[in-house]
């Protein structure tokens, strides 16, 4: 039988992060991962470290973001460290574009309202006189943009590289194609049954995305967790136009462009749709006329993995202490924290006062959805 | 530009067309593709790669692998094996990538 000190639930981009916070602190980890047949989450990121708007009635989650975006420098510069590989990390801001007084409207009542909820919020809503200075690319059916300096973004494949390649480095085990198939509390420690072996931890990490509900009914909880379909649109590379992330289009620093932003929910499926793809590129020519001719090249579908408010949940399970339940869909936003902050703290065992306000008891009683980004 | 071809037609052409590669008037084979007709002609590379810049030659010959592309009668990025000849075609190197229009000056031009 394989006996870790921990074992991660969850390949992805938030299992993979939180793995090397808690090798960074010289724990014995080993990672199970679904395999590639997984509705990873992961695949459908923007690359975005998002934080303006983010929190939108859940003051401690705009807090949490923020934070994790002034962490953000460290977590790549350990990476690159480990590794060598440059993520590309660009934190000069990020645009929200409006195409409707409407939109426009909503998204400064936002920024407003965490403005006035955390005092120090810096945004500018810009005219499109003005945005037409700063992105002289701009269409002119966008009505007013939101900028927020506090935004930025990396290129996620090299994410998602560097994280494997430093969980190596520092002695992760991670085991492909082993999806979990139950888990029990025996002892102190817990029995995972996966591909036909049985391993043996003490401490447990639940970051499996939609499959946390899954995982936390074999441990006696209910995870309210259920997919928002997002559909991604790649460009051709093409000449470098936009250095500044906005929500919707974004240019990479190998110069293809991501377009997207769309969110339904369709229950488990994560194909394309016809009219969500033209939807999300009539917005982005729209927005930037410049891209009207260009080829696509690629176009999938992912879910996120929403909870009722939005926000992630940070919670040790009540009725199997030493596992610990992690869902969010903000993986890449949220990375720094996951890696610097929550790793440590499952490590030493010190509860992170602030992630009181994230646990499961919040949905008790219903909530309104809040969704960015 | 190197002239001698890598390949051999199977059977003589019968109808010849010419375009105009990178200023050179290439008469080749009527009913092929651009793709076939730049190897044919001894070209050895069509286009740059946009992040290293390193040399690419068509490769798959069916519309996958995109290491042809070629800008076509103005038009960048075009797949070279997916596009066949026509007299006077004017086919360039596609060199790194797509380049968008200049943006007009201010005061420069008009509106659209």
């Amino acid at each position: 039988m394989h006996k870790s000190k921990t074992v991660v639930v969850g390949g992805g981009l938030l299992g993979m992060t939180i793995a090397y916070g808690l090798a960074l602190k010289g724990q014995q980890v080993c990672v199970l991962d679904e395999g590639d047949s997984a509705f990873r989450a992961s695949r459908g990121n923007f690359g975005l470290i998002w934080v303006q708007s983010k929190g939108y009635g859940m003051t401690p989650y705009a807090h949490w973001t923020r934070q994790a975006a002034a962490l953000w420098p460290e977590l790549a510069g350990k990476l690159l460290a480990d590794t060598g590989i440059n993520v590309h990390l660009r934190q000069n801001g990020g645009y929200q574009l409006c195409l409707s007084q409407a939109e426009l409207t909503e998204e400064v009542h936002r920024l407003q309202w965490l403005e006035s909820a955390l005092g120090d919020y810096p945004f500018e809503v810009l005219e499109p006189n003005e945005l037409q200075k700063r992105l002289p690319r701009i269409g002119p059916d966008v009505v007013g943009a939101c900028f927020s300096p506090m935004d930025g973004h990396v290129n996620p494949l090299k994410l998602f590289s560097a994280l494997h390649h430093a969980c190596q480095a520092r002695g992760v085990h991670v085991l492909h194609n082993y999806a979990v198939d139950g888990i029990e509390a025996f002892g102190n420690d817990f029995l995972i049954t996966s591909n036909a072996r049985e391993l043996r931890c003490e401490q447990l990490i639940l970051a499996a995305g939609l499959g946390n509900k899954t995982l936390g009914a074999h441990l006696g909880h209910d995870v309210p967790v259920a997919p928002s379909r997002g559909q991604i649109l790649i460009t051709e590379r093409i000449e470098p136009f936009l250095d500044i992330p906005t929500s919707t289009v974004r240019q990479t620093d190998e110069g293809t462009v991501q377009l997207g932003d769309s969110a339904e929910s369709v229950g488990f499926d994560d194909r394309t749709s016809t009219a969500v793809i033209a939807d999300i590129a009539d917005r982005a020519v729209r927005s930037f006329p410049c891209l009207a001719n260009v080829n696509l090249v690629r176009a999938w579908g992912a879910l996120r993995v929403m909870t009722p408010d939005g926000g992630p949940i940070y919670q040790e399970l009540s009725h199997a202490p030493g596992a610990h339940l992690v869902s969010c869909h903000s993986g890449v936003t949220l990375a720094a924290m996951h890696a610097l902050r929550l790793a440590p703290s499952i490590a030493t065992g010190t509860a992170l006062p602030e992630l009181a306000s994230f646990g499961l008891g919040r949905f008790s009683a219903n909530a309104e959805v809040h969704h960015a980004h | 530009m190197p002239t001698e071809s890598l390949f051999t037609p199977l059977a003589k052409a019968q109808s010849w067309v010419t375009i105009d590669y990178e200023g050179h008037q290439l008469k080749v084979p009527q009913g092929v593709s651009i793709a076939a007709a730049l190897l044919a002609s001894g070209v050895r590379h069509s286009r740059t790669t946009p992040v290293q810049g390193a040399n690419r030659a068509p490769f798959c010959m069916m519309g996958v692998c995109f290491e042809c592309l070629v800008e076509v009668d103005g038009v960048p990025n075009r797949q070279g094996c997916m596009t066949l000849v026509s007299d006077g075609l004017r086919v360039r190197r596609q060199l790194g990538a797509r380049k968008l229009a200049p943006l007009c000056a201010e005061g420069d031009c008009d509106e659209n």
